[in-house]
C-alpha cells in the first residue's frame, strides 16, 4: 500500500518532470522528441491502467500525504471508476497528441516550449480529476486554465491568438474563483473538505440551507469551463492554438473538467429540482447553439469546435437528467465523444498541414493522395455520426432510451437530442467525407499522405471507437459501468451492445440518420441562411466580452486618476492625515488619554541635549532654504541618538548616527534631484494647513508614546533574552543575538525587503532617467 | 564641496570608515555592532568617497555593481541557514565551531555568516541608490 502510494505520487510528478526535460531533448531530437516524449504519458497510462483490475470491481484506490497540516490540507487523490476512466482518457490522448505534435510542429523554433507547456498540462490535468481534496482539486483547476492560456497564445505573436487566450483566461479564471468560492460554501455547509467524505456523506449537502449557494456558484466554474451558453465563445477562439491543442484541450480533456465536476458532485448535489432544471436547460440550449453555429462554418477546426460546445452541451443535459439510464448515456457519450473528436481534430490538422488550407469549399478529391487520413476521418466520423457496430452508436442509442418521451420535459429533450445530434451527424461527415470525395481541387501545397507521426494517433482513436464498439461487454465491465457507478453514486451496470434491439431508441436513431444526412446533403442552403440569421442578431457574446473588457479598462483608468493623480504632494498630505486621524481618533473616542506625566529631574548636560533637538526643530520650520532645513533635521536626529546613548542603548543610538547621516545625505541629493525651488513658496493657507497636518501628527504619536510607557511592562522576553543570550546564542550583545539568532528568519526577511527597495528605488531613477518620454514626466512630477 | 582639503582627506576617511565597518560586523555579537550598523558605516564611507572624486571613480573601486553585492548578501544569510538541515535543527538554527588556528581559538558560527550577509545586502543595496541618486547630480 505504501509503495503503490508512493509510486502513485510520482507517476502524478512524472509529466511535470517531462516538461522540465522537454526543450533540452527537443533541442537535442528535434520533432522526433514527440516519440521520447511520448513515453512520458504511456507510462502514467500503463501505471493507471493496472488500477483497472481493483476500481472496476467497485474499489476506490486512495492515498495521499499532509499538505499543510496545520490548516487540514491534504495532497490526496481518489481513483474510482469516473477519475480513473478520466486519467486514462488524459494520458492514452496524451501519447498520441505528442507524437502526433512532434511531426505537426516538427522544425518549429518553439517546438521544445511546445511540449514542456502540453506536458505541464497533462500534469495539471490528471492532477485535477484525481483530487480528493477541495483545495488540490482547486488549485489543479486554475493550473489548468494558466497552460491552457499558454497554449492558446503559443503563436503569441498574432494578435488573435493573443485576445483568444486573455479571453479564454478572463472567462476560466473567473470560473475559477466561482469554484473556488463554491467548494468553500460546500466546506461551511458540511463540514468536509475532501470529496471521498462528502460523497459519502449522502444528503448532508442537499439538506444544507446554502445548497443553492454552492449549486450557483459551483455552476459558474463548470459551465465556464465546458463552454456552456453563454460562455460558449471562448472555445470556438480557441482554436486559434495549434491544432495539436485543440485536439487535446478543447475537445478530449480539459473542455470535460466541467462536465467532470458536475459528473463528480451528482451524488450528493443532484437530484433535486434545481439540479434537473437548470442543467438540461443550459445543456440543451448549448447542444442547439452549437450545432447551428457548427453548420454556419467552413474552417474544419471551427465546425469541429463548434461540435464540442454542442457536446459538452448534451452532456451536461445528460447529467442533469436525472436518471440511471441518462448517467450511463452521459457516460458512453463521453468516452465516445474523447476517441472521435479527438481523431478528427488531428485529422482537421493534417489536411491542414499537408494542403495547406482547412477550409472545407476549398478542398476535394484528397481520397487518392491521402488514403489513411481519409480511413481515419471515416471511421471517426462513422463514430460520430452514432452509426452500428461504432460505439458512437451505443451512446446515441443509450441517450435516446434514456430520454424517450415520458413526459413533456422529456420529450422536449429528445426533440432537442435529436436536432442536434442530426446536424453533427452532417458536420461530422462534411468535416470527414466532403475533403476526400468528388474531383480534385487545387490547394496552397500539393497534397500528399503525411508522415506515420501524424496518422497514428487519428487512426488508433478511430479504431478504438470500433473496437470499442465491437467489444462493448469488456468496455462496459472496464470503464463504462465504474464509470456510471460512481457518477451515480450507487452501482449501475451498463449492458448495451451493437446487436440492434428494435424499439423507440433505435427508431430514434434512424430519423436522426436521416435527418443528418438530409442536412448534410443542403448544407451550403443551411450555411446561407444561419449566416443570414446571424448578420441580422448583429451582436452575441463574443461582442459583449469585448465592450465588458472595454468597459473594464475604462473604469479602472477612471479610478486610477482619481486615486493616483501623479501629485507627491497629495500623496504626501493623505498619508499624514490618515496617520493622524489612526492615532488621535480611537484615543478621542474611547477617551484612553494617557496621564499627564511626571516631569523628571534633568541634569545639565541632558537640558543641554534637549535644547539641541529643540533648536534643530526650530531651524527646520524656519530655514528659508530647503538644504538648511534638511540639515537642522540632521541635527535634531543626533541629539535624539545621543539621548540613546545616554540612556543606556549603545547600538540603537550607534545606528541612529548613521541613519541621520545617510538621511542628511540622501535626501540632500534627491532635493537636488527633484529640482525643486531652493525656498519654499506655498501659499499661507497652504502652510497652516500643512502646519496643522504636521501638529496632529506630532501630538498623535506624541500621546501614543507616553501611553505606551504607563502601561505595565511585560519583561518576560526580555528576562528571556538576558538570560540565554550568553549561553545558547554565545554573544553578550543581546540586540545582534535578537537579530542575527533568535529573530534570524524575521532578519532574513528584512533584508530581502531592503534589497528589494533598493532594486525598485533604482528602476525609478532609470526611469526618470529617460527625460523624452511622457510617462517619466507624469511619474516624476 | 570638492575642495583640496576634503579631496585629500578623503580616501583616508574611507579607509578607515571601511575598516571600523568590518570592525563593528565582527565585533557585534558581544558588543555593540553588528551587520546593519557596520554596513550603514560602509555606505557612509563610499557616499563620502563618491562626494570627493564622482561617482565613476566609487563604481570602479568596488569592481562588482552594488546590487550584485546585496544578492550575494541575500544568498549568504538564506543559504548560512541551510546548514541546520544536515544537523536535522529548525533552519537558520546558530551553529557554532570553534577550531584552533595557528594556537589562537577562532569561533566561527552561521550566525557570522548571516551577519555578513545582512551587512552585504545593507552595503549594496543603500549604496546602489546613493550613487545613482549622485549620479543623477553630475549629469
Amino acid at each position: 500500500m505504501q509503495r503503490g502510494t508512493f509510486l502513485t505520487f510520482i507517476v502524478l510528478l512524472l509529466p511535470l518532470l517531462g516538461a522540465a526535460l522537454a526543450p533540452l531533448l527537443t533541442r537535442w531530437a528535434g520533432g522526433k522528441a514527440g516519440w521520447l516524449l511520448a513515453i512520458v504519458p504511456s507510462l502514467v497510462f500503463l501505471h493507471f491502467l493496472g488500477m483497472l483490475g481493483m476500481v472496476s470491481e467497485g474499489q476506490p484506490i486512495t492515498g495521499g500525504f499532509d499538505w499543510i497540516p496545520s490548516l487540514g490540507v491534504r495532497f490526496s487523490w481518489l481513483l474510482d471508476g469516473l477519475s480513473l476512466t478520466f486519467a486514462l482518457l488524459i494520458s492514452g490522448i496524451g501519447t498520441l497528441i505528442l507524437i502526433y505534435a512532434g511531426g505537426y510542429l516538427d522544425g518549429h523554433p518553439q517546438q521544445g516550449r511546445f511540449f514542456s507547456f502540453i506536458l505541464l498540462f497533462m500534469g495539471a490535468m490528471l492532477g485535477l480529476v484525481v483530487s480528493d481534496s477541495f483545495l488540490m482539486l482547486f488549485v489543479f483547476w486554475e493550473l489548468t486554465s494558466i497552460t491552457s492560456f499558454l497554449l492558446i497564445g503559443f503563436d503569441h505573436e498574432r494578435e488573435a491568438s493573443r485576445r483568444a487566450a486573455l479571453q479564454a483566461l478572463l472567462v476560466t479564471g473567473l470560473g475559477g474563483l466561482s469554484l473556488l468560492a463554491g467548494l468553500l460554501v460546500v466546506t461551511q455547509a458540511t463540514g468536509f473538505n475532501d470529496l471521498s467524505t462528502l460523497l459519502g456523506s449522502g444528503d448532508a449537502l442537499r439538506s444544507s440551507p446554502l445548497y443553492m449557494a454552492a449549486f450557483v456558484l459551483v455552476l459558474g466554474g463548470a459551465f465556464t469551463k465546458s463552454a456552456q451558453f453563454p460562455f460558449h465563445f471562448w472555445l470556438p477562439n480557441a482554436m486559434e492554438a495549434p491544432t495539436p491543442v485543440s485536439a487535446y484541450l478543447h475537445s478530449a480533456t480539459m473542455v470535460k473538467a466541467g462536465v467532470y465536476l458536475l459528473m463528480r458532485l451528482n451524488p450528493v448535489m443532484g437530484d433535486t429540482a434545481a439540479w434537473e432544471t437548470v442543467l438540461p436547460l443550459f445543456g440543451g440550449t448549448t447542444l442547439l447553439v452549437g450545432t447551428l453555429l457548427a453548420v454556419r462554418q467552413t474552417d474544419l477546426k471551427l465546425m469541429l469546435a463548434y461540435t464540442t460546445v454542442a457536446s459538452l452541451g448534451l452532456l451536461v443535459m445528460l447529467t442533469g437528467f436525472g436518471s440511471e439510464l441518462a448517467v450511463e448515456a452521459a457516460v458512453l457519450y463521453l468516452i465516445a465523444h474523447s476517441l472521435f473528436k479527438g481523431a478528427l481534430f488531428m485529422v482537421a490538422g493534417l489536411l491542414d498541414h499537408e494542403t495547406g488550407t482547412r477550409d472545407v469549399t476549398a478542398l476535394g478529391g484528397l481520397r487518392k493522395a491521402m488514403p489513411i487520413t481519409f480511413a481515419a476521418a471515416l471511421l471517426a466520423a462513422l463514430s460520430m455520426g452514432g452509426l452500428p457496430l461504432f460505439f458512437g452508436f451505443l451512446a446515441k442509442e443509450e441517450i435516446y432510451a434514456a430520454l424517450g418521451f415520458g413526459n413533456g420535459w422529456a420529450a422536449l429533450a429528445t426533440l432537442v437530442a435529436v436536432a442536434g445530434n442530426s446536424l453533427m451527424f452532417a458536420v461530422a461527415f462534411a468535416v470527414a467525407l466532403k475533403p476526400f470525395i468528388g474531383a480534385e481541387r487545387k490547394t496552397p501545397k500539393q497534397a500528399h499522405e503525411g508522415p506515420v507521426s501524424l496518422w497514428l494517433g487519428p487512426l488508433v482513436l478511430a479504431l478504438a471507437g470500433l473496437l470499442a464498439g465491437l467489444a462493448s461487454g469488456w468496455v462496459h465491465a472496464g470503464f463504462s459501468s465504474p464509470m456510471a457507478s460512481a457518477v451515480a453514486g450507487r452501482a449501475v451496470e451498463v449492458t448495451i451492445s451493437t446487436v440492434p434491439h428494435i424499439g423507440m431508441a433505435l427508431l430514434l436513431s434512424a430519423v436522426t440518420v436521416g435527418l443528418g444526412i438530409a442536412a448534410y446533403l443542403s448544407l451550403g442552403t443551411l450555411r446561407g441562411g444561419m449566416a443570414a440569421l446571424l448578420t441580422t442578431i448583429g451582436w452575441g457574446p463574443d461582442r459583449g466580452f469585448d465592450q465588458f473588457v472595454r468597459g473594464m479598462l475604462h473604469a479602472s483608468v477612471g479610478v486610477t486618476r482619481i486615486v493616483q493623480n501623479g501629485r507627491m504632494d497629495t500623496y504626501m498630505t493623505v498619508t499624514f492625515v490618515c496617520v493622524a486621524a489612526v492615532l488621535l481618533v480611537p484615543m478621542i473616542l474611547f477617551g484612553e488619554f494617557p496621564a499627564v506625566p511626571v516631569f523628571p529631574d534633568l541634569q545639565l548636560h541632558e537640558w543641554a541635549i534637549i535644547l539641541m533637538a529643540v533648536i534643530g526643530i526650530g531651524a527646520v520650520v524656519y530655514a528659508k532654504s530647503r538644504l538648511v532645513a534638511i540639515v537642522s533635521l540632521g541635527i535634531q536626529g543626533l541629539a535624539v541618538a545621543l539621548l540613546f546613548m545616554l540612556f543606556g542603548a549603545p547600538d540603537l543610538s550607534f545606528t541612529q548616527f548613521m541613519i541621520e547621516t545617510l538621511s542628511v545625505v540622501i535626501l540632500a541629493l534627491v532635493m537636488t534631484r527633484l529640482r525643486l525651488a531652493l525656498s519654499d513658496h506655498r501659499p499661507l493657507g497652504q502652510k497652516l494647513f500643512d502646519m496643522s497636518v504636521a501638529g496632529l501628527c506630532g501630538a498623535g504619536f506624541g500621546l501614543l508614546l507616553l501611553k505606551v510607557t504607563q502601561q505595565p511592562f511585560n519583561d518576560a522576553l526580555s528576562q528571556f533574552f538576558n538570560a540565554y543570550s550568553r549561553t545558547i546564542a554565545h554573544g553578550r550583545n543581546v540586540v545582534n543575538v535578537i537579530i542575527v539568532d533568535f529573530r534570524g528568519f524575521d532578519t532574513l526577511g528584512e533584508i530581502a525587503v531592503v534589497m528589494i527597495t533598493g532594486l525598485a528605488i533604482l528602476a525609478l531613477i532609470r526611469i526618470r532617467a529617460k527625460p523624452d518620454a511622457g510617462k517619466a514626466k507624469e511619474i516624476g512630477r | 564641496m570638492r575642495t583640496l582639503i576634503f579631496r585629500t582627506a578623503a580616501p583616508f576617511i574611507t579607509a578607515l570608515m571601511l575598516l571600523l565597518s568590518v570592525f563593528v560586523l565582527l565585533r557585534g555579537h558581544n558588543d555593540p555592532g553588528g551587520g546593519f550598523i557596520g554596513g550603514l558605516i560602509a555606505v557612509a564611507a563610499f557616499a563620502v568617497q563618491g562626494i570627493a572624486f564622482g561617482v565613476p571613480v566609487v563604481r570602479r573601486a568596488i569592481y562588482f555593481h552594488p546590487m550584485a553585492i546585496a544578492g550575494s548578501g541575500l544568498l549568504l544569510a538564506a543559504l548560512s541557514g541551510v546548514l541546520s538541515y544536515a544537523f536535522a535543527v529548525p533552519y537558520l538554527s546558530g551553529l557554532w565551531s570553534a577550531p584552533s588556528l595557528f594556537g589562537v581559538t577562532v569561533d566561527v558560527s552561521t550566525v557570522l555568516f548571516f551577519d555578513i550577509g545582512v551587512y552585504l545586502v545593507v552595503v549594496g543595496g543603500i549604496t546602489s541608490i546613493a550613487l545613482s541618486l549622485e549620479e543623477r547630480e553630475d549629469g
